[in-house]
């Protein structure tokens, strides 16, 4: 093979995913003048961010004039156990309106309060109604203003497009190996700057809401080019996925249903989640049905209903009464609206998921309970970046969105993902911009390196015979499924990683059949090797977190644990190619974070207050 | 209870192709896509699909089953009649790349082709406002998917000449989200007559028929635009104005 004879390409920057994160940061960088290349897996449109219901949190202080951002960001350390970059919640509690209103100038159409403003609905976790969106389809809303934006900027967008691996020149970023999946060549991007957006690694399990493309590339490539994973063993479990029937198991019913009302119920009719309000959040939790009821009419003072507990508390929930024996028929909870709210109010708040259960589930959800439980949702942990502008230890690898780390800590609060990606994807692409300005000279990724890529790409169609990609799969599947799964301990995750291990083995003679044209089954090959590695961070950072924090359970060792509090899971390739995990001391955090993070509700509430007076004092002089 | 059934799905590229026939196990509660993923994973690895969300919102697997045009994602097995034997065939109004797949880039080139939003300044408050009531239209429209089952079924597409002259009513639809936006503050009906061609639809409503997001593309998109072309071009005193003034 000559690497003059591949097809090249050369850009500026190359962001490496199209979903809200990299079109986000394909628009800042070319925005600033940076030639950028855009590549995706799909087409443009369809990244997994249209499956983002709910919102996007910002404290935008329209539904609730009370907010502030110190609110936004002390529920977002709470709600993530303190494990959070700090510095990176603060960024995203203060830049989110603006980035959110900026969607508006897009030509983003949120659904309106009175004023004629964005409106903004409750969810869990968050203090007031925080959460901008449209019905049920916030994600759609999002990428498709992104999108519509985008190519009016001056992207060039390179679809239905893989990345293989990542290319460098000594210690630095050179380019990315990738190929066309249409028609199976290779091509080579050649840059100096690359933005990883792929999202998580959720199909290394069954039980997910996440599509076939998160398969963990991002996470996987950063590994091998020198990048650090950190707080991989936080995944998290949506307390709601749909259970039945079962080719849909997993898909998402978003938190909106709670958030307007819905409530949880056993399989006796009870009520359950009030038995399962933990101490730290009991002061601002309703402890009756009645006070419950209350704070949905808007009543003053009345507290928020545990069903909107964060995602861990409610999923763990959840997992607990159907293992007691009262689940639902298909192994579940009873997600309960019908009872609590008019048809017409269901169909217009909640407008797909009434689609979704009516046409995949034959349930009409304005008349019954739906059946929902636990599943993989989203990666807190990922990529480790700088809070500034997302740069991995490696010059010229940047990461945003769900694939990198740092923001959400041990338990991400729905809502906050969304505005995750367009803050964070906005200062990923200025970083990788002030890379690129500060190092003009010229870099060229090595030539052996581009071979060896695409070998190692092309071996699964050349061998003669070997395993079946899909079978290795579902075995990793099931692994991850019965031991890395929402309720975790020491034995089990010993044997999860023995079998990814053996899985590994196997992985390296599996054959893919047919060209390589459109082919899926040698797709599933080339995806098996980064879902392997996710997997593998994610057991051995599991095995190695030895408390129970957020989204991580260990039943043999329950609860927080204050030793655990100042450490985080950090995860490199060793020399000799094996996966070195390692406790990392947390720097300590600012000392005016720190106080509003920790402190008690009411007082920072005034506190807020009299700066907002303040701030008015001074416009009105 | 699984029960066995037949499937006759197209195999092939630009080059010509057959139909190839499987058996295979369904299980209660299947859709469609759920059935092509069972016969990739046990019987060809490499029959080429394209999917994503596999929840109906993404819009990717279009494709026509029983020669009607659908998601398969959200296509249930219970809808068939037990027995029957259910073909699977690629769109057939863009160029086939394998077996289910085809090239909807065309379709990428309409949207390049729409100026984008246009926004009126900021309130004096900074804000931008706009009220419910006004924007429900333009979150119908914005409900689409992209799934291009409406380009897939409209006559004029299908018609051999008519992507030159006519957009389709993906992009009529994107047209009506921004010429009805409150804050859009842009004049888009020279070239929704023109250059996107909203004389060519002739209100058949097949378009409309085959929404998966059962959005009222002809009545509430392209009917109005039509109706907004003719208030400006054909009202006899609006037209005398535009002599007398010149503009367009």
């Amino acid at each position: 093979m000559d690497v003059n004879e591949i097809q090249t390409i050369e850009h500026d920057v190359v962001v490496i995913g199209a979903g809200g994160a990299g079109l986000r940061a394909a628009i800042e960088c070319s925005a600033q003048g940076m030639n950028t290349g855009l590549i995706m897996k799909s087409l443009l449109g369809k990244a997994h961010t249209v499956m983002a219901e709910g919102g996007m949190a910002a404290a935008l202080g329209n539904a609730d004039s009370r907010d502030h951002w110190k609110i936004h960001f002390r529920d977002t350390m709470r709600g993530g156990k303190f494990l959070n970059v700090w510095r990176m919640a603060e960024l995203h509690a203060r830049e989110a309106p603006d980035r959110v209103n900026e969607l508006e100038e897009w030509g983003a159409v949120f659904d309106r309060t009175k004023d004629g403003l964005i409106n903004q609905r409750n969810f869990g976790g968050h203090r007031y109604p925080r959460l901008a969106h449209v019905g049920d389809r916030t994600g759609l809303e999002l990428i498709r203003t992104l999108q519509d934006h985008g190519i009016h900027q001056g992207i060039h967008t390179h679809m239905e497009c893989t990345a293989l691996e990542l290319l460098k020149d000594g210690d630095k970023i050179a380019g990315v190996a990738a190929y066309w999946r249409d028609t199976g060549r290779f091509v080579l991007l050649k840059c100096k700057a690359v933005i990883l957006a792929t999202g998580g690694a959720g199909k290394a399990w069954r039980v997910t809401s996440n599509s076939w493309e998160y398969t963990g590339d991002g996470l996987a490539m950063a590994y091998d080019a020198g990048a650090e994973l950190m707080d991989v063993e936080f995944t998290q479990f949506h307390p709601t996925g749909m259970v039945w029937p079962l080719s849909v198991r997993g898909i998402l019913v978003t938190e909106g249903v709670r958030g307007d009302g819905g409530i949880l119920k056993n399989s006796e009719g009870k009520r359950f989640m009030f038995d399962y309000i933990p101490e730290r959040f009991a002061p601002e939790t309703a402890d009756s049905e009645e006070e419950a009821a209350r704070w949905l009419e808007g009543a003053e003072g009345a507290r928020r209903p545990p069903e909107l507990l964060t995602r861990d508390v409610v999923a763990r929930a959840i997992t607990a009464e159907v293992k007691a024996g009262r689940g639902s028929p298909h192994g579940g909870a009873f997600l309960d609206i019908a009872s609590r709210r008019p048809a017409e109010f269901i169909k217009r708040k909640l407008p797909s998921m009434y689609h979704q259960f009516m046409e995949l589930a034959e349930v009409d959800i304005t008349k019954e309970p739906m059946e929902v439980g636990p599943t993989l949702h989203y990666f807190m942990g990922g990529i480790r970046v700088d809070a500034e502008s997302q740069q991995t230890r490696v010059p010229g690898l940047f990461a945003c969105g769900e694939c990198a780390a740092g923001l959400h800590g041990a338990n991400r609060l729905g809502g906050n993902s969304l505005s995750d990606l367009i803050v964070f994807g906005q200062r990923a692409g200025m970083g990788a911009t002030e890379y690129v300005r500060a190092n003009p000279g010229s870099v060229a990724p090595d030539h052996d390196a581009v071979k060896e890529a695409f070998r190692r790409a092309t071996a699964p169609l050349n061998r003669e015979s070997g395993e079946s990609p899909y079978a290795l799969h579902d075995e990793l599947q099931d692994t991850m499924g019965a031991n890395v799964g929402i309720v975790r301990v020491e034995e089990e995750l010993k044997k999860g990683i023995d079998d990814v291990a053996a899985i590994q083995k196997r992985a390296e003679t599996v054959k893919a059949h047919g060209s390589s044209q459109y082919n899926p089954g040698w797709n599933q090959a080339l995806s098996l090797r980064s879902l392997l590695v996710s997997a593998e961070a994610v057991a051995r950072a599991a095995l190695m977190r030895q408390e129970s924090r957020g989204a991580h359970t260990r039943l043999d060792y329950e609860g927080e644990r204050d030793e655990w509090l100042d450490y985080n899971v950090v995860i490199r390739k060793s020399k000799d190619g094996s996966m070195d995990v390692e406790k990392v001391k947390r720097p300590e955090p600012d000392a005016e974070l720190k106080r509003i993070a920790l402190s008690e509700l009411e007082p920072l509430e005034e506190e807020v207050t009299a700066e907002r007076a303040k701030t008015r004092e001074v416009a009105d002089v | 209870m699984s029960e066995q059934r037949t499937f006759r799905v197209w195999r092939g590229d630009k080059d010509g192709g057959e139909f190839a026939t499987y058996e295979t196990k369904v299980d209660p509660g299947m859709v469609v896509l759920d059935v092509i993923h069972r016969i990739q994973a046990e019987q060809a690895n490499d029959l080429a699909v394209r999917w994503n969300c596999k929840a109906g919102k993404c819009g990717s697997c279009s494709m026509e089953i029983n020669g009607k045009p659908r998601l398969s994602c959200m296509t249930r097995m219970n809808v068939f009649a037990p027995g029957e034997t259910i073909t699977l065939q690629p769109v057939k109004t863009f160029p086939l790349i394998r077996d289910l797949v085809t090239d909807v880039s065309w379709n990428y080139e309409q949207n390049q082709r729409v100026r984008p939003f246009k926004p009126k300044p900021r309130g004096a408050d900074g804000k931008m406002r706009m009220y419910q009531e006004d924007v429900d239209r333009v979150q119908e429209f914005r409900k689409c998917i992209e799934c291009y089952l409406c380009q897939n079924v409209c006559h004029v597409l299908r018609d051999r000449d008519g992507k030159a002259a006519f957009t389709g009513p993906r992009f009529l639809l994107r047209l009506a989200s921004l010429e009805m936006h409150p804050l859009d503050d842009d004049d888009r009906i020279p070239e929704i007559k023109d250059e996107f061609g909203s004389g060519m639809c002739n209100i058949t409503k097949c378009c409309t028929d085959v929404c998966p997001e059962h959005i009222k593309i002809t009545d509430n998109a392209i009917i109005p635009l039509k109706e907004r072309v003719v208030d400006r071009y054909y009202d006899p005193l609006k037209k005398l104005f535009r002599v007398f003034t010149g503009s367009k």
